[in-house]
């Protein structure tokens, strides 16, 4: 018993430790970020961008960090109006409709000229800041033939396995069901069970495909095209390569927007048009592996040369996604539910 | 503290656990449920072929998982209580690890060895054999067995620990062989067991996620967990979650009952796994047999582990361990371990306590306990032991909903995830004191009431000695549990508050796989060392005063 108290005491005491630093600084005005946590690790955007914003905001920047753009989402219902976010950072654009639809977000007030996104997303409440096209990115150790089009994949005899993620949980599930219906429309389910020969299995998150790709257990995943940039410059490898489909990449675009209760309106305003400035722009695609949405201060890494340039960008408009993800899921399932 | 006194206590503190339980998952269920605004629709779910589908496959395969980890748990235990070798002690120490391990992890590893581009596809390539396919069912059975297989021998050697040493004694005298030892000793102590572990193991399988959906290969193999998960996101829909939830919640618990009721009321339990002298002599025969059995089980258990060792070798340990972010997760998962194992250890106590005392309380008037407190003490058990189907995931949404209207929610992070910890561990512990505690119960009750012995005196006498080594055993066990946990943690998006395993997976989810790797090598030396420390301190314990 007294071991217990003890220990709980010890947990009480950290728990003050951690949370103490927040209340310190109260006089210069708190922006809140919420964002994903990829953002905010050590190697992400979150720490360069906080320390070159600070510099002249008079301000402090407090990332909070969770799980994927999703679960940003979930929170700010979870919170309604009375959330502590004065900006969000890392919706995607099949969020987007969803997001607006909770009242709680306000015109973004920043001029969005510098930006183009492949797509041609534009809004005048969400701010693109990065976008990154879904490729079949493949391990060329154990590949020597990958198939050259989307269409050779599907129609593959299946003894090259891809492992892809599920709709139902991940960003990038749903980026390929897109994909697949942007481009055959009612026909996406056939083909959806021709390509199920080829499927090794379906993971609920990035992480579990990627991690099969490294393994060395699946030849290819669904990924990025910008995932081999990953490993060319931070493990000097070009070991997984993407390919380039013809028949056109989908499209994510990864926005940010503020909230309409921000008690700090203008700092937010001035947050996201820095997100966009050069100055920002350059510490996005080293840090969180996506393509820049604005004009960088420098030009890309050598690495950015070698990577996919997809002659052709499929997107969809949110409304529609919105309106039809549930019965596209649906039909997913149906065709490769076994 | 008189007689009545001490039961009184006793119930107390149970009701108090219990409606301490009650209000913690209620609570969070019914804060989703009130967000949500609308009400639960039961008949909307029952008609939904889509969860019908998913409702049955969950069922489906945690049967087979259960039926297969104890098919092959039963002969690996008595091989293992047969067999004795250099670094036993180890080996049943290791099959402890896997439930430490993040599922990720675990489900890498098992590839590792089974995968397309694993151990034994390799060999088999060498004989020109095509390459092992186990997605789908055969994946995900091999998972769970590799998982809870080594948990449910672990249940049965600690059944055959518990035979009285008279029993081997005159097993021996008579030259029983090996059949008629079995039939008559052995089996009648693993029976006692069986219900616990198949229980157990029944509810891990059940609320598998990660594991289905990445070896089952397709949508075909998803588990009601999954959508839980998926209404809550996606769909955002916490009404359906709550509904889904409580669905697994029902069906579970009627299965358990069932497995109750089919195995006899004891849970069976856990121990250090001491070894008891046997006194028959295996034929060589049979002693090959033990080993061969011995060296395939531990075989199956250890080499996904090896693959754990050799992958986390290969990272840069010493700058991993010389990291800020690294040390401090380390840190704050020990304490979070720590103090949840501790949390769920007194939780468990207070309900098993109650429920030993509700049953013993007519043993006096002899005859049975009547009807009323039968369904009392099966309550107490029972709560005890389902917490673990409750997903985290709910329970943390939940009491994020009624954390920010009273106070700021990233303070509370820490506490919300220690609690739901606990409780989540509660089935562990319940299995591993409850025996122990009804043994004590059987052997010292008449006593202690003819003497007088109630209150805290009773405890220090009676139930203490008696619990000291499963308790810190299953502490080194709810927190393992807690170490390799993550559900609740997640929610929150506390940069200050981060745990290894949560370091781990944000490693793998941004291309960090080495780093990820060196880190699972690392929990697990957390895990393996909280374990010994455990074991250390409950034998200098014991070795002053001894076991009664």
């Amino acid at each position: 018993m007294r071991s217990m108290f003890l220990s709980s005491l010890a947990l009480g005491a950290a728990a003050t430790a951690l949370v103490g630093p927040a209340t310190a600084a109260e006089t210069k005005p708190t922006l809140t970020v919420y964002t994903y946590e990829s953002f905010v690790a050590d190697w992400g955007p979150g720490p360069q961008i906080k320390k070159d914003f600070e510099r002249d905001c008079g301000c402090t920047l407090d990332f909070v960090g969770l799980e994927d753009g999703v679960a940003i989402l979930n929170r700010l219902k979870l919170e309604g109006d009375t959330t502590k976010a004065d900006v969000v950072v890392g919706l995607d654009t099949n969020l987007v409709s969803e997001a607006k639809a909770t009242g709680l977000f306000a015109p973004s007030g920043v001029d969005t000229a510098p930006v183009t996104v492949p797509g041609g997303f534009s809004d005048d409440v969400f701010v693109p800041y990065d976008y990154g096209w879904f490729a079949v990115v493949y391990d060329s150790e154990q590949l020597k033939n990958p198939p050259a089009s989307l269409d050779a994949l599907i129609s593959g005899d299946g003894s090259q396995k891809i492992a892809i993620e599920d709709p139902r949980t991940s960003t990038p599930g749903l980026g390929m069901l897109l994909w697949m219906k942007a481009l055959y429309g009612d026909d996406a389910a056939q083909k959806w069970k021709d390509l199920s020969k080829s499927i090794l299995t379906v993971t609920p998150g990035w992480s579990e495909a990627y991690g099969l790709l490294t393994k060395g257990e699946v030849p290819m995943v669904l990924s990025y095209t910008t995932s081999p940039a990953y490993h060319l410059i931070e493990e000097k490898s070009d070991r997984y390569k993407a390919i380039a489909f013809p028949e056109g990449h989908y499209v994510q675009v990864e926005v940010a927007g503020r909230l309409a209760g921000s008690a700090h309106g203008d700092l937010a305003q001035r947050f996201l048009a820095f997100l966009i400035s050069p100055e920002a722009q350059d510490i996005l695609p080293t840090t969180n592996w996506m393509m820049p949405a604005a004009k960088t201060a420098s030009p890309l890494p050598a690495a950015f040369d070698q990577l996919v340039k997809p002659e052709k960008t499929l997107f969809l408009d949110p409304e529609t996604v919105a309106k039809n993800r549930r019965a596209w899921t649906d039909e997913w399932l149906e065709a490769l539910g076994r | 503290m008189t007689r009545s006194g001490d039961r009184a206590a006793r119930l107390a503190l149970g009701l108090a656990a219990l409606l301490f339980l009650a209000l913690f998952l209620g609570g969070a269920l019914a804060a989703l449920v009130f967000q949500a605004g609308t009400a639960l629709s039961f008949a909307n779910l029952l008609g939904d072929a889509y969860l019908r589908r998913v409702a049955l496959f969950t069922l489906e395969q945690a049967a087979l998982s259960t039926l297969l980890s104890l098919g092959a748990g039963l002969p690996l235990a008595l091989a293992l209580h047969r067999t004795r070798f250099f670094g036993r002690g180890m080996v049943l120490r290791l099959f402890l690890l896997p439930q430490a391990l993040p599922v990720l992890v675990g489900a890498l590893a098992i590839l590792s060895v089974w995968g397309r581009a694993g151990v034994v596809s390799q060999a088999g390539a060498a004989l020109g054999l095509p390459p092992l396919d186990i997605y789908g069912l055969p994946g995900i059975l091999i998972a769970h067995v590799f998982f809870n297989m080594p948990l449910a021998a672990r249940l049965m050697v600690s059944a055959l620990d518990e035979v009285p040493a008279e029993s081997w004694k005159l097993a021996g005298q008579l030259s029983l062989g090996p059949v008629t030892t079995f039939r008559v000793v052995e089996w009648p102590a693993i029976r006692k067991a069986i219900p616990g572990a198949a229980s157990l193991v029944f509810m891990l399988c059940v609320t598998s996620f990660t594991l289905v959906l990445t070896l089952g290969g397709g949508p075909g193999a998803t588990t009601l967990e999954v959508a839980i998960y998926q209404a809550l996101r996606y769909d955002f829909d916490p009404a359906r979650a709550v509904a889904v939830a409580l669905i697994q919640l029902v069906l579970t618990g009627l299965v358990l009952l069932a497995m109750l009721r089919f195995g006899g009321r004891e849970a069976g339990g856990f121990s250090l796994g001491r070894a008891a002298t046997r006194h028959d002599r295996p034929s060589p025969l049979m002693h090959g047999a033990s080993l061969a059995v011995v060296a395939l089980g531990v075989l199956f258990v250890l080499s996904p582990l090896a693959a754990v060792l050799i992958d986390g070798l290969k990272a840069d340990l010493a700058r991993l361990a010389m990291e800020r972010a690294v040390q401090q997760a380390a840190l704050t998962s020990a304490l979070v371990a720590g103090a949840a194992a501790m949390l769920s250890l007194a939780l468990s106590l207070f309900l098993l306590l109650a429920r030993q005392s509700v049953l013993s309380a007519s043993v006096g008037k002899r005859g049975q306990p009547n009807r009323e407190r039968r369904l009392l003490a099966t309550t107490f058990e029972l709560s005890g032991s389902l917490t673990m189907v409750v997903p985290a995931v709910v329970v943390g949404a939940g009491w994020f909903l009624l954390l920010r209207r009273i106070t700021d929610v990233f303070s509370a992070a820490p506490f919300i995830v220690v609690a739901t910890n606990a409780v989540m561990a509660m089935p562990f512990i319940v299995r591993i004191l409850s025996p122990a505690l009804a043994a004590s119960a059987a052997r010292h009750d008449r006593l202690a009431q003819s003497i007088g012995l109630y209150g805290l005196a009773r405890l220090r006498h009676v139930e203490w000695p008696a619990l000291r080594r499963p308790l810190a055993l299953s502490l080194a066990f709810a927190g393992a549990f807690s170490l390799g946990d993550l559900g609740a943690v997640a929610l929150y998006g506390n940069q200050d508050f981060m745990t290894l395993p949560f370091l781990l997976l944000q490693r793998m989810g941004s291309y960090r796989t080495a780093d990820a790797a060196g880190l699972a090598l690392l929990l697990g030396a957390l895990c393996l060392a909280l374990m010994m420390i455990a074991e250390r301190g409950v034998d200098a314990a014991s070795g002053k005063d001894g076991r009664p």
